[in-house]
């Protein structure tokens, strides 16, 4: 695409990477297969060294571990599910910093790529998502009761159920994972399609030299710099809302409104 | 303005208009959720204005209620990026 005779990559080419390693074999691996690997092995090591070596005063890594798990406890399990969510912490803990860590990819120099912004891993974690919660469901309310509730929300007049019913059924059933994987892998193309705008504004702009050289020292530039720090916020705070949301749908399908 | 449409051939022009649809349709889609995120933190930080003692369980439900509000903006964004050509 040329946009004001800046030469914008196509989408496609943002987002698509050639294998780097096991060419044409199943198990070939490219940019986004080795970032969710790094995630999953930082995920690892933080919790195996912090758990290794138990201080009362927690210093270094222990601190962080430690820190996340609270934060994960008091901000999301107590606030949705309440004390008897405490068996999901470790599920919970786990997705928080693996989504996290697989985000934070998009700011950290000369790697700058979000896995997150390619469906795969999003839509996983919200099958699974789907898969433990209807399990809760039928589990602590039994499978008719489950249906019964979800499906017919008790203090809606009778004659609104024609329209209640479906409405319910689409939006508990198969909205549910697809607008959870939406939202996050959708966050993550916007941001990086962001950064990657405001980047070759400035590459662009300094190249042209003169005038264009301080548009880009005064404008585009810091432009980039505030909106690297803004997807900063984002990548954590699309972990939590990740996070936030599996509670609530547990927590929805453990303990029915009455 | 004719002219330049008769010389223009039926592939190109086609490209055109799916560009002018995505961008009205993501510039639509954001119109509603944009109103929507705003009253939802807008109340969020009256509430919280008026009971800092609440503040914490305030803010995850503010989050709460961005994410399914701004989940309608996003469909509307990957329907821009679906129309791109």
């Amino acid at each position: 695409m040329n946009v004001l005779a800046l030469e914008f990559p196509p989408v496609n080419h943002l987002f698509d990477w050639p294998s780097i390693l096991f060419e044409d074999t199943p198990f070939a691996l490219n940019k986004v297969g080795l970032t969710y690997l790094f995630a999953m092995v930082i995920t690892i090591l933080i919790f195996w060294l912090a758990g290794a070596k138990k201080n009362m005063v927690p210093r270094g890594i222990q601190h962080v571990a430690e820190s996340g798990v609270s934060f994960v406890e008091e901000s999301v399990v107590m606030q949705t599910i309440g004390p008897e969510g405490k068996k999901f912490m470790p599920f919970l803990t786990t997705m928080f910093f693996f989504i996290f860590f697989s985000n934070i990819t998009e700011v950290i120099p000369f790697w700058q790529f979000p896995a997150n912004s390619r469906m795969a891993m999003p839509i996983t974690l919200a099958l699974l998502v789907w898969v433990i919660y209807n399990f809760q469901g039928v589990k602590h309310q039994g499978a008719l009761g489950y249906l019964k509730n979800s499906l017919f929300p008790p203090g809606v007049p009778v004659a609104l159920y024609i329209i209640v019913t479906p409405i319910e059924f689409v939006s508990t059933f198969v909205v549910r994972p697809f607008s959870l994987a939406i939202r996050l892998w959708a966050n993550m193309v916007a941001g990086h399609l962001l950064l990657v705008t405001f980047a070759i504004l400035s590459a662009t702009m300094a190249a042209a030299g003169g005038i264009g050289w301080l548009g880009a020292i005064a404008l585009s530039f810091p432009m980039l710099v505030l909106m690297t720090g803004f997807e900063i916020l984002v990548s954590v705070l699309q972990a939590f809302i990740f996070t936030i949301l599996t509670a609530v749908y547990i927590g929805g399908s453990m303990h029915p409104e009455h | 303005m004719l002219n330049v449409l008769a010389e223009t051939a039926p592939g190109e022009m086609l490209e055109g208009l799916k560009a002018i649809g995505a961008g009205l349709g993501y510039g639509l889609a954001a119109i509603g959720p944009g109103i929507g995120i705003g009253t939802v933190v807008g109340n969020a930080i009256s509430a919280m204005a008026r009971q800092p003692e609440s503040a914490g369980m305030v803010r995850t439900t503010m989050f709460l209620g961005i994410a399914f509000t701004e989940a309608l903006a996003l469909i509307g964004f990957v329907v821009f990026i679906l129309l791109l050509p």
